[in-house]
Parts: C-alpha cells; sequence; structure tokens
C-alpha cells in the first residue's frame, strides 16, 4: 500500500468523539474516586467525604453522559455497529483471537479489517456490546440503589438488598475497570501506536 | 434457515431496563415489613403461665394493684369502695416482667416487707433503688458479663460526669423490664432499636430529658443534618456507634462521651477497619460466620457498610486477576517490540 492509496475512513462523528471524551475521563474520575473509597481508611491522602463527592458527581454526569451515548445509539446509523450478528459468531471470534495472538506476530492481514459498514473487529464489538449494554447500565443503576439507599429493595432471598447492591456495583465497576486497560492497551495496534488515539480526536481512521 | 437479527442491542436493554423498572415498582409497593409494634402502656391480662414462676402468687399480692391501670380500696371510714388511677410509671406489665431477666423474684426480694400492709407507709417512698452493682458485682457467675467494667465506663461516662448521683443504671435500664438483647438477639435491626429507643428515652423526649436538666432539648435531626442520608444512617448503626468509646472487652459500650468527642469521620465506619466491626458487628458477624462459613459470614452478615472492602477473599481474587491482565498486556507488548509489529 503506497501513501496516495492509502484510506483515511472518516468513522468518529463529533458527537461520537465528544461522548467517548467525557465518558473516557469521568470513567477515570469514578475508577480512582472508587478505588479510594472501596480503600479508605483515616490516613488516605484523598479525603474520603471529597472522593465520595466527587464519585456522586461524576455517576450523575456518567448517567447523562450514557443517555446521550444510548440515544444516539438508537437513532443514528452507529447503533448498528454494536449488532451482532449470530451466524459464524464463534468462527469469527476464533478468528480474531487467532489474530491477537498468533497472526499479528506472524505479520499476517487482520481478518476483519475496520471498514466503513462495520468499524468493531468480533472481539471488540463483543466487548463493546457487553461493556455499554450490561456492565454501564448495571454500575449505573446500581450506584443510584447506593446514592438513595432508602429506595434500594431491603431484601432479596435472605440477603440484605443494600450489601447484594453494593457487590453488584464493585463487581461491575471492576469489570469496566479491567476492560478499560485492555482497552486502552489494544489501541496501541494501529498504524503506529499513537494512530488509534489520534482517530478519536480528529475522527479519521488510518489503515495499517 | 438464515437468521437476520438486526436489532439493536440499545432496543433489547431499553426494554429490559423498561421490565425491570416495572419489576422494581411491583416489589416496592408488595414491600410489605410489618412495622415493629410499640408496646404501649395499656395492660392486657396476662397471656403468661404464671404456675411456672415460683413468686408469682406472692407477686400478685402487689400486682392486683400495680399490674392494673387502676386499683380499688375500700375506704376505712366512709367504708365505700374507691377506685383510682394507678400511676403509669408504678404500673408492672406481668408480660414484660415476667419474660425479663428478673422474672423469677419476687418484689420483696428488692422493695421493703413494709409494703406488705396497704395504705403504704409514707417513708417507704424515699427507699433506694439498687443499682446493677449492687447485686451483680463481683459475682463468678456474672463474671463474663463484666458489671464491673460497665460501672467504671459509666462512671467515666458524660451522664455520670454531668448528672453525678441523679444519674443511675435506672435511667437507661428497668430492672423489672430489662432482658439481655444485644448478646442473645441475632436479629441486628431489633438491637439497634432496642438500644437507640434506650437513648431516644430523655434525648427525643423533652419531658424525660427535663428530669435531669433545665436545658433546652436539642433537635436531634438538627444537630444530625450534617449526616448524609440521616434517616438510613437512624435505622442502622446504634448512637453509641458515635457517641461512645468502645473497648473490645465490652459487649456494649457504655462510656458515652461529650458531643466534642463524637465520631464525625465517615472513614471511622466506612474503610477496612470500620470501627463497627469492633462494636455493632462485632457479635453478629461471628454469629454468621459460626453458622454460614467464613466467606458468607463476611458477605452476608447483615454488616452493611457502604463502601469499603469487606471480603479478603475477594480482595485476593480481583487483585489476581487484575494483576493477570497487566501481566498478559505486557508479554503482548513486548513481543509486539521484539517482532516490531
Amino acid at each position: 500500500m503506497n501513501h496516495q492509496t492509502e484510506e483515511r475512513l472518516y468513522l468518529y462523528p463529533v458527537w461520537i468523539r465528544i461522548w467517548h471524551m467525557m465518558n473516557a475521563l469521568l470513567c477515570l474520575t469514578l475508577i480512582i474516586t472508587g478505588l479510594s473509597i472501596q480503600f479508605a481508611n483515616p490516613n488516605t491522602v484523598v479525603k474520603f467525604n471529597t472522593a465520595v463527592s466527587m464519585h456522586n458527581i461524576a455517576g450523575i454526569l456518567l448517567t447523562i453522559s450514557y443517555v446521550f451515548f444510548f440515544t444516539g445509539n438508537l437513532f443514528t446509523m452507529n447503533g448498528s455497529h454494536y449488532v451482532i450478528p449470530v451466524k459464524g459468531f464463534m468462527i469469527r471470534m476464533k478468528n480474531q483471537f487467532y489474530y491477537y495472538t498468533i497472526g499479528l506476530f506472524k505479520k499476517e492481514n487482520a481478518p476483519y479489517p475496520v471498514t466503513e459498514e462495520s468499524k468493531f473487529n468480533p472481539l471488540q464489538q463483543t466487548t463493546y456490546v457487553v461493556l455499554m449494554y450490561a456492565m454501564v447500565p448495571f454500575v449505573i443503576l446500581s450506584g443510584w440503589g447506593l446514592l438513595y439507599p432508602d429506595i434500594t429493595i431491603k431484601s432479596f432471598v435472605g440477603f440484605s438488598g443494600l450489601d447484594l447492591t453494593d457487590l453488584m456495583h464493585i463487581f461491575a465497576g471492576f469489570t469496566i475497570s479491567i476492560i478499560m486497560c485492555v482497552h486502552i492497551y489494544f489501541c496501541t495496534i494501529g498504524k503506529n501506536p499513537l494512530s488509534n488515539f489520534k482517530s478519536m480526536l480528529n475522527g479519521f481512521h488510518e489503515s495499517h | 434457515m438464515v437468521y437476520k437479527t438486526n436489532i439493536r442491542p440499545a432496543w433489547v436493554v431499553l426494554v429490559l431496563l423498561m421490565i425491570f423498572t416495572l419489576a422494581f415498582t411491583l416489589v416496592k409497593t408488595s414491600d410489605t415489613t410489618p412495622e415493629k409494634k410499640v408496646q404501649t402502656e395499656q395492660i392486657v391480662p396476662t397471656q403468661i403461665d404464671l404456675s411456672k414462676f415460683k413468686n408469682a402468687e406472692e407477686n400478685e399480692k402487689c400486682l392486683k394493684c400495680h399490674g392494673q391501670t387502676k386499683y380499688s380500696y375500700e375506704n376505712a371510714e366512709s367504708k365505700k369502695t374507691v377506685t383510682k388511677r394507678m400511676y403509669a410509671e408504678l404500673i408492672m406489665n406481668r408480660d414484660v416482667f415476667y419474660v425479663s431477666n428478673h422474672r423469677q423474684f419476687k418484689c420483696t426480694d428488692c422493695h421493703s416487707e413494709d409494703y406488705g400492709t396497704f395504705p403504704h407507709a409514707g417513708n417507704l417512698r424515699m427507699e433506694a433503688k439498687a443499682n446493677c452493682i449492687d447485686c451483680h458485682g463481683g459475682d463468678e457467675k456474672y463474671a463474663k458479663y463484666k458489671f464491673e467494667q460497665i460501672e467504671s465506663e459509666f462512671q467515666a461516662s458524660v451522664h455520670s460526669e454531668t448528672h453525678s448521683k441523679d444519674f443511675t443504671c435506672w435511667m437507661c435500664h428497668n430492672a423489672h423490664t430489662y432482658k439481655i438483647n444485644a448478646r442473645t438477639n441475632e436479629n441486628l435491626k431489633e438491637t439497634i432499636v432496642y438500644d437507640n429507643l434506650i437513648c431516644l428515652h430523655c434525648h427525643g423526649d423533652v419531658n424525660n430529658y427535663q428530669l435531669l436538666t433545665d436545658k433546652k432539648k436539642p433537635n436531634l435531626l438538627q444537630k444530625h443534618e450534617w449526616l448524609p442520608n440521616q434517616a438510613s444512617h437512624f435505622t442502622n448503626v446504634r448512637c453509641i456507634e458515635c457517641h461512645a468509646k468502645n473497648e473490645d472487652t465490652l459487649v456494649v459500650a457504655h462510656h458515652i462521651m461529650s458531643k466534642k468527642n463524637a465520631v464525625r469521620k465517615c472513614e471511622s465506619c466506612h474503610s477496612k477497619n470500620s470501627i463497627l466491626y469492633a462494636s455493632l458487628y462485632k457479635h453478629q458477624v461471628s454469629e454468621v460466620i459460626m453458622k454460614e462459613g467464613l466467606v458468607k459470614g463476611l458477605i452476608m452478615a447483615d454488616a452493611t457498610t457502604i463502601g469499603p472492602d469487606k471480603s479478603n477473599t475477594l480482595n485476593i481474587i480481583s487483585i489476581i486477576i487484575f494483576s493477570l491482565t497487566i501481566l498478559a498486556i505486557i508479554i503482548h507488548a513486548v513481543l509486539r517490540i521484539k517482532k516490531s509489529v
């Protein structure tokens, strides 16, 4: 591929870039403050009260940002990237997994290159669907449950409702943190290690 | 057969959210946890089999009048039967007394034998009430309850310091109705209500409060305005969690501190080293651990402190998962650099 024919796809419209940036900052804030609440002790650097207030505010903003993303995906074409085709799902997952673990090092071509119709590879797509349609709603709902403990169901099959909500919130928060680490690392697999980060600023995807 | 699935997940989530909201509303509206009935002063005929109590017959001589809201006697001069109301604080409810810790006692074990005559002699009113330590002090049988430590904690408490001799055990514990609770009750919520009602007897009722002082009673809701989710705090922890100095050796702390020493830091409770584990949850958590095993005991005991990690096992698992992720990323990155891909 020479430089003249190099593809530059406009994949990330302004609203997605704004949402993505907001989401990234809020998630980072929530992870940091969340950890300092989780591992609170009277001598921490970040004061507990400050961490709680920041966590609450960031959580509320994340809800707004999520509603924005959710509505966008309901009514714009971006939502179609989140539809997982059922047929051949396992094979495509296997192919992509093979590429990341072996193919990439053999300098093989990516099995599912980025196109305008499908900007996510199968592994990416599945992860994002689980993240955005299971984990994030989960963490937001349980978060509101903890913000207003009085509305949370008192007991559920014999367990304290508040404790279960707490556990759910921590589980979802932890999963999101892990996915975020992997997500940021995988973004270095691009034309060059920084090109994917640039894409999320200017909207253009540069192919390998 | 070819499946064509092009339903966007967002719609699925929207439908699930609506179902969740509906289910939540249904559960909330059918959430009929019966409110604990407050014991009223009304005396009902006793349901208790009095034959089980060796002193019940003897006690009936007193309870004939003191077990009722009214009593009758014959006026020796007019020969008429007079009926009068019994003062509320002189009424002994049999149903409460015969389940209390002192149920096997007879009235005259603690009160003067002279009460056997009616009308009671006026000087009997001056009779001093026995305090806990008077009977329980130095008794081997009661050593595990540590009455001596309770007494010394109480003597150091703000109540004792401010009101000296006027403030006795009776202010919080009535020997006629006292029933051991925190040590035996597995229902944490009941223990919380039980203990908090003791404080509220005076701090929530100006008439009782002003028996010991002429000061205006502070409004508890206003004084605790700074506390987030006030209602949740009031129903999930006891006043003494923040207002008493807790020693690990006593089940219920008796060293009530002055307000300037009260706990005000969120992380004193909402942290790994939560003071609640040394007070409110001390008994409960160990009970549940004994019954349900360590993991369930730590996670699922009624000990709800939102925020801090409660389970070391979960902590270790999450640290392992996190470390493995980072390790995988590092290995992948190193291989990529080596192969320059």
